[in-house]
């Protein structure tokens, strides 16, 4: 029987999508196991489960390393990933957002500096409103930024908003909404259609 | 699984299929003048173009594309069609990648008075030349002109239609209920090309979906199309999630996959309205096989270096040696003769014939 491979992000979000999977008949009990391994399987049922780094499960799909995985919508805004999106698996929910220090003022004669880790979310973004921003791409701490004046604003997922209050940041604009998804590459569905339309069916219900 | 193990004996068995059917070898030159490019940069699959400066000052770009020039060069024929095939390198940035590439691409176009034996023997070489390649293939085949017309029928912003077409590419239904919630349709509006994109049967069920729209004679002629060539063996079925640009396609697309390889390896359509954009009336259609993504099929056939060492020193009778060599090649195997044995090399045994073995 082949096997269908599926990425999940690492993490809380991948342990609960676990679960889900689990609950629709695809469990694989070693997945639980407290250890270091990578890559769990489970014959009888026809899957095998890995865990990686959840930006790059995208690439992992694509790149048909795995069939399936789940994947942030914050990560295929960014990264443009070519595969099919076929469920909103509703869970993982946030937002990207602008934020900036409470009370900002947005200048239009200025230059707005923004910082971010998703570049392309917000390049998009601002050219669908004609603003022009200076991108100061980070990889962490974004809040940081605005804090020591490396950047006016910043665009970044907020799930509670906390970290932003705490350090005296707020909302300002939303963008979109973001949840996780499932993907998968195109080639693989074509040849393992059935048993991931099967996934599909049990998760949607 | 049957497949070829190089990309240059794919190009040679498709050449012949190719000509088979009457089609004639396009040459042509590395270089093209960048200015087609940058008038049809849309059509393009990479932004990105070598250029350089032609001795007389003209600038000029190495193909990044191969269609865009046989559609520039191409005489129109008043009646009947031209076939021709290609077999080129072209050179551009590959999705993903951080700097070009030279990609070896093979490829024919149909340029003339299309009818449906000639669309659909197209479609039929697509077929075959992914069989070439792999028994284990799909050949799925949509409609721009279907689409189009379903799609303009809603009355969509100008980002909110691309965002739709993308979200068709992607199979992703939440998000054309998302987009219809944004623009203030009714989620009745997109039934059709929601039931379209999700729909997992043949022609008959697409036929169903369209019975009642104005689009019903393309389904039927896209039907007549699909079934001949599934007929006739070929594996092709109806997938609205193949889209390409509305500015140059305006009737069938379609994407060819082989298992084992994670991105369609062949891809093609009916470009009547880039045509039309270079001034030619003719009609058009053609479709480009990616050779170079071949080489994700035979990753693990080349697992050793060579069959066979043939250890030897000055005492081994040189032709003993040469007709022990001889004979193991002739039972298939990949022989090197050597001194001593190297370092780094995989290889499956070893043929000791140094003094005393």
């Amino acid at each position: 029987m082949e096997m269908l491979n599926i990425a999940l992000p690492k993490g809380r979000l991948g342990e609960k999508v676990y679960d889900m999977f689990a609950a629709a008949g695809f469990e694989c009990p070693s997945i639980k196991e407290n250890n270091r391994k990578l890559t769990f399987e489970n014959f009888e049922a026809g899957v095998r489960y890995f865990w990686v780094k959840p930006s790059d499960v995208a690439i992992y799909v694509e790149r048909g390393a795995a069939d399936i995985g789940v994947a942030g919508k914050d990560i295929l805004l960014e990264y443009k990933p070519d595969v099919y999106e076929l469920l909103d698996l509703g869970i993982g929910k946030c937002r990207m957002a602008v934020a900036a220090p409470v009370g900002f003022r947005d200048n239009p004669s200025k230059t707005l500096k923004v910082a971010t880790k998703f570049s392309n979310i917000a390049k998009n973004y601002y050219d669908s409103l004609g603003r022009e921003i200076d991108i100061i791409h980070l990889n962490g701490s974004i809040e940081l930024a605005p804090i020591l004046k490396l950047s006016d604003v910043i665009v970044d997922i907020v799930e509670t908003g906390r970290t932003l209050y705490e350090n005296n940041l707020e909302v300002v604009e939303e963008i979109v909404p973001i949840s996780a998804r499932l993907i998968a590459n195109k080639s693989a569905y074509k040849f393992k259609g059935n048993v991931i339309d099967e996934i599909l069916g049990k998760l949607e219900r | 699984m049957d497949m070829y193990s190089n990309g240059r004996g794919a190009i040679y068995r498709l050449k012949r299929l190719y000509e088979s059917y009457g089609y004639s070898q396009y040459k042509m030159s590395k270089f093209e003048e960048y200015d087609l490019y940058v008038r049809n940069k849309s059509f393009l699959v990479s932004d990105h173009i070598i250029t350089f400066t032609d001795t007389d000052g003209k600038l000029m770009a190495l193909k990044p594309d191969v269609t865009l020039s046989i559609v520039k060069n191409c005489r129109e024929v008043e009646r009947g069609v031209s076939r021709v095939y290609y077999d080129e390198n072209v050179y551009r940035v590959p999705k993903g990648a951080i700097s070009f590439k030279e990609i070896t691409q093979a490829g024919l176009e149909c340029i003339g008075q299309l009818d449906l034996q000639s669309v659909s023997e197209v479609l039929m070489l697509a077929a075959k030349s992914l069989e070439l390649i792999c028994e284990d293939y799909v050949l799925d085949v949509s409609h721009m002109g279907i689409l189009s017309a379903l799609v303009d029928g809603l009355g969509l912003s100008v980002a909110g239609k691309a965002k739709l077409l993308s979200y068709v590419g992607e199979k992703n239904v939440h998000g054309i209920s998302e987009i219809c919630a944004d623009e203030g349709l009714d989620p009745d509006a997109v039934k059709t090309l929601v039931r379209l994109v999700s729909m997992k049967g043949g022609c008959d069920e697409m036929l169903e979906i369209l019975r009642d729209t104005r689009v019903y004679p393309d389904a039927c002629e896209l039907a007549k199309i699909v079934s001949a060539v599934c007929e006739r063996g070929g594996k092709a079925r109806i997938d609205f999630s193949v889209t390409d640009d509305m500015k140059y396609y305006s009737g069938i697309v379609f994407k060819g996959f082989v298992k084992g390889v994670p991105t369609s390896l062949l891809s093609g359509g009916r470009y009547d309205n880039l045509m039309k954009k270079m001034g030619k009336q003719s009609g058009a259609i053609g479709f480009a096989v990616y050779l170079d993504l071949i080489g994700d099929l035979d990753a693990d056939v080349n697992e050793y270096d060579v069959d066979t060492i043939l250890l030897y020193d000055d005492s081994t009778p040189l032709a003993d040696l040469m007709l022990l060599a001889d004979s193991l090649r002739d039972g298939g195997a990949t022989v090197r003769s050597m001194r001593e044995l190297p370092d780094g090399l995989k290889y499956r045994r070893i043929v000791d014939k140094r003094e005393g073995r």
